[in-house]
C-alpha cells in the first residue's frame, strides 16, 4: 500500500492538538482572567459560558495522548518521561480546575473563595506547564535507543520558561475574546479593555519567540532563512501583524465574534509556524516520524476508526455548541 | 523515600491513582444507566417521582463525573510518564485500544454531557433523553475498551514479538482475549452493584430519618430489586471468571487459594481463613473445608490444580495479599446477595420500608460495592505480578528511568491532592444525598424555557447569588 501511515497519523495528532489548544485554550483562558474580575456574579457568568463544553474540550488532550501512544509509542514514552515533572504539575492543575466547575457552586460560602483560587490557580499552572513543555519540545531531547537519557530538569531553560509565559498570554487572549463573544454589559466591556493589552503582549511574545528560536536552533534557522523557504515564509509575519491589528481595530467597534475569530487565526499561524520548523521530527532534534512509528498493523487499525469517527465527533460537538449558543446573561444562567 | 525503590514507588503511584480513579467510573457507569432508566420511566409513565429522582441523581452524577474525568486524565498520561518501557514495547496494542476508547466513548460522553446536565430546558424531551442515553452508552463502551486492554495484558494473544516489541497480528484475538468476556461481565455488574448499593443506602438513610416519601421509597425499592437479581448473577459470573483464571493464570489461583503443594489425585480443600506465608511457602493457621476447593474450581470431588510450589519463587505473586483481598470481595458479594434476598422477603411481607434493622444493614452496605471493586482489582493486578504483560514482560522491565526523588515528589503531590480534592468532592456528594430527592423546588419541564436558572452547575447547592451591581 502506498499510504504513508505515519504522515497521516501526524496530521491527525496535529489536528487533535490544535483542537485542544483552541478549545481548552479559551476555557483555560477564563481561569487566567479570574484574578482580574472580582465580582462573584461575573465570575459565575464566565464559568457558565464553558461549563457545558469544558469536558469535551479537554478530551482532545486525551486524544493527543492516545494518538501518540497508538502511532508513535516511542515518542509517547520518551516525551512523557522527559517531561515528567511539568506534566505531573499540569495534571495537578487540571485536577484542581476541572473539579472546580462543580465545586465552586457546591461549596458553602466560606469555601467558595478556595475553589475560585483552585480554578484560577489550576488554570495558571496547567497553561504555564503546557507552555514550558512546548519550549522544552522545541529545545529537543536526549534520546538513545528506546528511552530518554536526559536528566530530570532538562526541560527547565530560560527559553521554556519564556514559552510558558507566552502560552499564558495566548490563552488569556482566547479567553478574553471568547468572553467578548459570549457576554454583554459591564463584563464584556471589561474584557474589551483587557483584550487590548493582551493582544499587544501576544504580539511581543510571538516576535521574541520567532527571533529566539532560530537564534538557539541552527536547524530551524537554516530551514527558515534559506531560499526559497524564506519567500514562502515571508507572508507569515505580515499576516500575524495584520491579524493582531485586526483584533485591535475590531475591539474599538462593538465587537462580537470577530476578535475571537481573529485570535484563533493568530494562534493557528503560530502553530503552523511551529510545525513547519520542526517537521518531520516527532522527537526533536533527530527522531523523525518514520523512526518512531508503530507497526503498520497498529496504525492502520486505529486509522479506520479515527477517519470514521472524528467527523461524527465534530458533528455532535458542533451541535452541543449550537444548543448553548448565544450570550450568557449576567447574574443568571442559561435562559 | 522510606527505603523504597523507584520501581516500588512507581507501582504505588499507579495503584494509588487508579484505585482512586475506579471509584468514580464505577459510580458513573451505574448512575448513567440508572438516569437513563429513570428518564425513560418519566417519559413513559409521566409520574413526577421519576423526574424528581432524575434531577436528584443527575446532580450527584455531575460531581462524580468531574472527578472521574480529571482522575482519568492522570491515568492516560501515566503509562508514558511512569511506564515508558512498557509503552514503547506494548503501546502498539494498548495504544489503538485506548484511541478507540477516546474516539468512541470519551467524546460521546463529553459531547452529550452538557446537554444532559444543562439542557433540560434547552432541547425537547426526546432529544434530552437521547443525550442521557448516549452518555450511558459511552460509559459502557469505555468499559469495554479499557477492559479489552487490561485483559490483553492479563491473557495476551494475537500478537508477535518483532524487533523487541509487540506487533499485533490479529486484532479480534487481541480484543477478545480469553479473560475479556469474563472481566467485562464481572466489572460491568460490579459497577451496577456498587451504584445500587449507594442508591439503596441513600434511600435507607432517609427512611431511617423518617423521610418516607414516594421518591425515597422508589429509589430504595429499585435498588433492592437490583440487589436481588444482580448479586447472585455476579456470584455465578465470578465463579466462571475464576475457572478461566485457573486455565490461563494458574499461579494467581494458587495464590488466591493459599494452595502450595499439589498432589495429583488428592483433593484440595477450600481454605476459608489462614495466613499464606511467602517465606515458609505454606499457609499458617488454616481453617478449611475438605474437597470444596476441588469442587469449586474443577467441579470434581478429587480434582487437583497447580500449587504455588509448581512455580519458581521469582514467578509467584504475593499470596498473602491476594488471599485476603479475594476473601474480602467474595464475602461482600455474599452479603450483597443476602441483602437482596432479605429485601425480597420483607417486601413480600410488606415491611420493606419500616424494618429498621434491615434499613441499617442496607445503609452499612453503602460502600460495600466500591470496597469489593477495589479488593477485586487488587486481587487481579497483584495476582498477575511479577508480570505486567502476563508471561511476556516483567513489571520491573516496564518502569521509566526516573529517580526516587522525582517519583517521591509526584507521589506525595498526588496523595495530598487526591485526598484533599476528591475527599472534599465525596463530601459534597454525600451532602447532596443528605438533602434528599424532595428538597428541591419545582423543576422546569423539558423544552419549556423557564425562570432564569441558577448559576450553571449541575449541582447548585448554595444560595443563588444576586448580581452585586444591577443589570449590566
Ligand atoms: C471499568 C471502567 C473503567 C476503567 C477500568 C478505567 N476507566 Fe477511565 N473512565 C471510565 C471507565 C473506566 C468512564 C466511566 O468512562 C469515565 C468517564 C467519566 C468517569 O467518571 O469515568 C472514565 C474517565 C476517564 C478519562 C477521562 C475521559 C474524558 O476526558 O471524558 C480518561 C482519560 C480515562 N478514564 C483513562 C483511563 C485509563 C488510562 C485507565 C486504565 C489504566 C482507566 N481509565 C480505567
Ligand atoms: C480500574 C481498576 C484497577 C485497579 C484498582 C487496578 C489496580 C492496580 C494495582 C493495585 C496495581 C499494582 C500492583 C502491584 O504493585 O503489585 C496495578 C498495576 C498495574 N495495572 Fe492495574 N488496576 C486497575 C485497572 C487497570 C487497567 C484497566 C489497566 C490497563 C489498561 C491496568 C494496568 C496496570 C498496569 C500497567 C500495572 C503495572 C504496574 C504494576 O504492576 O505495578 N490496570 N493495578
Ligand atoms: C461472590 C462471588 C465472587 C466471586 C467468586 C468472584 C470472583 C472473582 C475472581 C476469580 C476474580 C479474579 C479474576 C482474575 O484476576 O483473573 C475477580 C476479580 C474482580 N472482582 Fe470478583 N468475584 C465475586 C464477587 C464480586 C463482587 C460482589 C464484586 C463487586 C461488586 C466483584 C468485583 C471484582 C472486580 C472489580 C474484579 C477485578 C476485575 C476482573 O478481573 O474482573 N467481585 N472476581
Amino acid at each position: 500500500m502506498g499510504v504513508d501511515l505515519p504522515m497521516l497519523w501526524a496530521i491527525i495528532i496535529g489536528f487533535g492538538l490544535m483542537m485542544y489548544v483552541v478549545m481548552d485554550g479559551f476555557d483555560l483562558g477564563i481561569g487566567l482572567l479570574f484574578p482580574f474580575i472580582r465580582d462573584r456574579a461575573d465570575r459565575d457568568t464566565m464559568v457558565n459560558t464553558v461549563a457545558p463544553v469544558w469536558d469535551g474540550n479537554e478530551t482532545w488532550l486525551v486524544l493527543g495522548a492516545a494518538g501518540l501512544m497508538t502511532a508513535f509509542p516511542l515518542a509517547y514514552s520518551v516525551l512523557l518521561s522527559a517531561l515528567y515533572l511539568p506534566l505531573v504539575l499540569m495534571l495537578a492543575g487540571l485536577i484542581c480546575r476541572g473539579v472546580s466547575f462543580e465545586f465552586r457552586f457546591k461549596a458553602d460560602e466560606a469555601h467558595r473563595r478556595l475553589w475560585d483560587i483552585a480554578f484560577a490557580g489550576g488554570s495558571y499552572v496547567a497553561a504555564f506547564t503546557q507552555g514550558v513543555a512546548l519550549g522544552a519540545y522545541i529545545n529537543g531531547f536526549h534520546v538513545s535507543g528506546p528511552s530518554y537519557q536526559g536528566g530530570a530538569f532538562d526541560w527547565l531553560t530560560p527559553f521554556s520558561l519564556f514559552t510558558g509565559c507566552g502560552l499564558l498570554v495566548a490563552y488569556a487572549l482566547l479567553g478574553a475574546t471568547w468572553l467578548i463573544m459570549k457576554t454583554e454589559g459591564a463584563l464584556q466591556a471589561r474584557m474589551i479593555a483587557l483584550a487590548r493589552p493582551v493582544t499587544i503582549a501576544l504580539l511581543v511574545v510571538i516576535g521574541i519567540v520567532s527571533l529566539w528560536t532560530p537564534a538557539v536552533h541552527p536547524q530551524v534557522a537554516t530551514r527558515w532563512f534559506n531560499l526559497p523557504n524564506i519567500i514562502f515564509f515571508s507572508p507569515v509575519p505580515v499576516l500575524t501583524l495584520a491579524t493582531a491589528f485586526g483584533i485591535l481595530a475590531a475591539l474599538k467597534r462593538e465587537p462580537h465574534v470577530v476578535p475571537f475569530g481573529l485570535a484563533l487565526f493568530l494562534l493557528f499561524l503560530g502553530y503552523s509556524g511551529l510545525l513547519i520548523s520542526l517537521f518531520p521530527n516527532i522527537i526533536p532534534p533527530s527522531v523523525s516520524l518514520w523512526d518512531a512509528a508503530a507497526p503498520p498493523q497498529s496504525m492502520g487499525f486505529a486509522l479506520v476508526g479515527a477517519l470514521f469517527i472524528i467527523p461524527i465527533i465534530l458533528t455532535y460537538t458542533g451541535w452541543s455548541y449550537y444548543v448553548f449558543r448565544g450570550k450568557v446573561k449576567l447574574g443568571e444562567g442559561y435562559h | 523515600m522510606f527505603g523504597l525503590t523507584a520501581l516500588q514507588l512507581a507501582r504505588i503511584q499507579f495503584g494509588f491513582t487508579i484505585a482512586f480513579h475506579i471509584i468514580f467510573p464505577a459510580i458513573t457507569i451505574g448512575l448513567a444507566s440508572y438516569l437513563t432508566v429513570l428518564e425513560a420511566l418519566w417519559l413513559w409513565k409521566k409520574d413526577p417521582v421519576y423526574r424528581d429522582l432524575h434531577h436528584f441523581w443527575a446532580k450527584i452524577f455531575a460531581v462524580n463525573f468531574a472527578m472521574g474525568v480529571v482522575s482519568g486524565i492522570v491515568m492516560a498520561y501515566q503509562f508514558g510518564t511512569n511506564w515508558s518501557y512498557f509503552s514503547n514495547f506494548a503501546g502498539s496494542v494498548t495504544g489503538p485500544l485506548f484511541a478507540y476508547e477516546v474516539l468512541s466513548a470519551f467524546f460521546l460522553e463529553a459531547g452529550f454531557l452538557g446537554v444532559m446536565l444543562f439542557g433540560w430546558s434547552k432541547v425537547g424531551p426526546g432529544l434530552h433523553f437521547f443525550a442521557t442515553l448516549m452518555v450511558a452508552i459511552g460509559t459502557l463502551v469505555s468499559t469495554g475498551w479499557i477492559l479489552a486492554s487490561n485483559s490483553w495484558m492479563q491473557t495476551p494473544q494475537g500478537y508477535a514479538i518483532i524487533g523487541g516489541r509487540v506487533v499485533p497480528v490479529d486484532w479480534l484475538k487481541v480484543i477478545f482475549s480469553p479473560s475479556f468476556p469474563y472481566r467485562l461481565a464481572h466489572m460491568t455488574i460490579a459497577a451496577y452493584l456498587a451504584t445500587a448499593l449507594f442508591v439503596g443506602a441513600s434511600g435507607a438513610w432517609h427512611l431511617l430519618k423518617r423521610r418516607d416519601t414516594p421518591a425515597v421509597r422508589t429509589m430504595f425499592s429499585m435498588a433492592m430489586w437490583m440487589m436481588l437479581v444482580v448479586a447472585p448473577v455476579q456470584i455465578a459470573v465470578g465463579d466462571a471468571h475464576g475457572e478461566n483464571t485457573l486455565k490461563y493464570q494458574p499461579a494467581k489461583i494458587a495464590a488466591i487459594e493459599g494452595h502450595w503443594e499439589n498432589h495429583p489425585g488428592q483433593s484440595v480443600p477450600l481454605i476459608l481463613f489462614g495466613w499464606p506465608d511467602m517465606k515458609d511457602a505454606r499457609t499458617l493457621d488454616q481453617i478449611d473445608v475438605p474437597h470444596l476447593g476441588s469442587l469449586i474450581l474443577t467441579h470434581s470431588w478429587n480434582g487437583g490444580f497447580p500449587g504455588l510450589d509448581d512455580f519458581p519463587p521469582q514467578d509467584r505473586p504475593d499470596a498473602t495479599v491476594v488471599f485476603w483481598t479475594f476473601r474480602l470481595m467474595v464475602g461482600l458479594g455474599l452479603l450483597m446477595a443476602l441483602l437482596g434476598i432479605g429485601g425480597a422477603i420483607l417486601r413480600a411481607r410488606g415491611e420493606l420500608y419500616r424494618t429498621s434493622l434491615f434499613l441499617r444493614f442496607a445503609l452499612a452496605m453503602g460502600p460495600a460495592g466500591i470496597v469489593a471493586i477495589l479488593a477485586g482489582w487488587v486481587t487481579t493486578e497483584m495476582g498477575r505480578q511479577p508480570w505486567v504483560v502476563y508471561g511476556v514482560m516483567r513489571t520491573a522491565d516496564a518502569v521509566s528511568n526516573h529517580s526516587v526523588a522525582e517519583l517521591g515528589f509526584s507521589l506525595v503531590l498526588f496523595v495530598l491532592l487526591y485526598f484533599a480534592v476528591f475527599g472534599t468532592g465525596v463530601g459534597y456528594m454525600l451532602k447532596l444525598v443528605a438533602k434528599g430527592p424532595d428538597a428541591q423546588g419545582p423543576e422546569p419541564e423539558p423544552g419549556i424555557a423557564q425562570r432564569p436558572a441558577r448559576p450553571l452547575s449541575a449541582a447548585p447547592d448554595a444560595e443563588p447569588l444576586l448580581p452585586a451591581h444591577g443589570e449590566g
